[in-house]
């Protein structure tokens, strides 16, 4: 009976409800958001390392696994690496952002081939001059791009798109080494190192002898460690962790805040009800079990359309911006975020249920 | 003589309205045999309805004592009071007061449910709702219902968990003279059939007179 009085009270006022439920699933929707695009971008960058058939990586002296600035190591330390034993191939690549979320890598295509295996194109085919680009088929598709269209937007240089590949591998951009590293003022010199060993039991005697080679300021991950290493909590020296939490105070607030005021509103609406259920015999405690029922029905139905809604803004980000985003869904984070709703409905509905009890029941029966 | 189902003695009621003492009832003393039907009448503000708020446990006395079934209600905790609202007392309104979100069957069903009483209504029940006239009509919300439909609901709101007494503070004040006279004779039918002691505070005399006795109040007094 007091659950159907509880869905009848909610069904009495459709908007108030249903916008209650709206304003709970925005944080709910927030959070499922920064935590699928924190991983799904940490996922994605996983899997394009991954996919470029290295085992081990060689990144320089004050970079960490999420920060790559500049080209620092001289090439020549590519062919040095080369000739150490069990090393089947070394290759330096250059990196250089376009925007804050988009890279583009410089490559020696022969030797980028032999590792990974080779770009499968969709449209055009590998470089054919030294200003030519190679985009994955996400870029191509956020910015409309077609095998022989020119580009200008990439480092202000005029490219030749020769080839639209399947995405996974490297970055969203790759251009030839020399070109990239003669425009930004790097000739000689690489961001990174990749090698492939032999055998795969032979990559902790090359990661061995890497690391007595090269010293301990270069920083050298086997690709497992690497893509192991791709987490929200590493990003920023913890930064991305603190700023979920964050986030997820804000959702906390939010869902207090919502339902502060919409159960507020409901009890000033309802005195007269509370007054009747009172000379009913209803307690304290029933009372405020009605309200409280009240907000966790609207917390647990913000929680669904937040779900719904960070499966609509996936679809939004894939549809537009598919080189730059990639939002994972993380079912997870689902009782999660539907924890902190309801934490935060609860702590909200608390104060109008408890004014609702302490109610006279005459002075509510007069309420007009 | 076997002792009144309702005995109140010395009953005083003081409001405080800011810093002013308002004294609504200045000693009354009232005793109400079980099973009578009982017209309580007299000007506004002479203290009908805080006595029914007291009886009813709406609200504590100041002083004096009210005994209902030999119990001293008056020094009542909130709690006391809100048992003896689920189990000894049903209230009907001049303004009806159904919710108005449940059907009139769910208005019953909730003051059993309140009651610990489970919510399907007793087969002897069924006779009081064809009593009422309201059997046809349980599945509708007091919206489609008619004035007089809503009072008979409220009617059998109010005696579903068989209370000791029924409090009727004005319950044709809202209604036109047919319905009026329909729910003044359900009233009496219950009192008549099932013994229901009946207290009912009304202005209007005519509605008085289907009660066996009326009291009368003046300025917070039994006059």
């Amino acid at each position: 009976m007091t659950a159907k009085l509880v869905l009848e009270n909610l069904k009495h006022k459709p908007m108030r409800s249903l916008l209650s439920m709206f304003l709970i699933a925005v944080p709910v929707t927030l959070i499922l958001c920064l935590v699928g695009l924190s991983q799904g971008m940490l996922a994605d960058s996983a899997r394009r390392a991954r996919g470029i058939g290295a085992d081990i990586m060689v990144r320089p002296p004050g970079t960490s696994v999420l920060t790559l600035s500049g080209a620092p190591i001289p090439e020549k330390l590519v062919d040095l690496i080369q000739r150490k034993p069990h090393v089947a191939l070394a290759i330096g690549m250059i990196v250089h952002p376009v925007t804050s979320v988009t890279f583009v890598s410089g490559i020696d295509l022969a030797q980028f081939n032999q590792m990974s295996g080779g770009f499968k194109y969709q449209e055009g085919g590998p470089f054919q001059g030294p200003d030519d680009l190679i985009v994955d088929e996400y870029y191509a598709r956020q910015h409309k791009l077609h095998a022989g269209e020119h580009v200008t937007d990439v480092l202000n240089h005029r490219w030749r798109v020769s080839g639209i590949a399947e995405g996974g591998k490297l970055a969203h951009l790759s251009v030839p080494m020399r070109t990239l590293q003669d425009l930004t003022g790097n000739t000689a010199k690489v961001s990174q190192i990749f090698v492939k060993a032999d055998r795969p039991a032979n990559i902790p005697a090359v990661m061995a002898e890497l690391k007595a080679f090269l010293g301990p300021a270069y920083n050298i991950y086997t690709m497992e460690e690497f893509t192991s290493l791709l987490t929200v909590e590493n990003v920023q020296g913890g930064a991305l962790s603190t700023f979920i939490d964050v986030m997820v105070g804000i959702g906390v607030v939010i869902g207090f805040a919502v339902v502060l005021l919409s159960m507020y509103m409901a009890v000033l609406q309802r005195t007269r009800e509370i007054g009747i259920l009172k000379a009913l015999g209803a307690s304290r405690w029933f009372i405020l079990k009605i309200i409280l029922a009240e907000a966790v029905v609207m917390g647990l139905g913000g929680t669904v359309v937040g779900i719904g809604l960070s499966f609509l803004a996936r679809w939004l980000i894939q549809s537009l911006y598919p080189a730059s985003l990639t939002q994972a869904i993380t079912p997870i984070w689902w009782p999660i975020a539907g924890g902190i709703s309801l934490a935060g409905v609860l702590l909200g509905a608390l104060y109008p249920g408890l004014s609702a009890a302490a109610q006279d029941p005459i002075e509510a029966l007069a309420y007009e | 003589m076997s002792e009144p189902l309702i005995e109140i003695r010395g009953l005083q009621k003081i409001y405080r309205v800011g810093k002013v003492d308002v004294p609504a009832l200045r000693g009354v003393d009232l005793d109400v045999p079980a099973g009578e039907f009982l017209a309580i009448v007299g000007p506004s503000g002479s203290g009908k309805s805080t006595l029914f708020h007291i009886i009813g446990g709406l609200t504590p006395a100041t002083g004096g004592s009210v005994r209902i079934g030999g119990q001293d209600i008056s020094s009542l905790s909130d709690a006391g009071r809100t048992e003896l609202r689920k189990t000894k007392v049903g209230f009907v309104f001049q303004k009806f007061n159904l919710l108005p979100n449940l059907t009139a069957a769910d208005n019953i069903a909730i003051a059993r449910h309140i009651a610990g009483r489970g919510q399907t209504v007793e087969p002897e029940f069924e006779e009081v709702l064809k009593l009422l006239g309201i059997a046809q009509r349980l599945n509708h919300k007091p919206a489609a219902l008619s004035g007089g439909e809503q009072q008979r609901v409220a009617i059998a709101r109010a005696i579903v968990n068989h209370p000791a007494i029924l409090l009727a503070d004005e319950p044709t004040g809202n209604l036109d003279s047919e319905n009026s006279a329909a729910v003044l004779d359900v009233m009496r039918d219950l009192n008549r059939r099932l013994g229901q002691t009946i207290l009912m505070i009304t202005h209007n005399p005519e509605a008085a007179a289907f009660a066996h006795r009326t009291v009368r109040m003046r300025d917070g007094r039994i006059a």
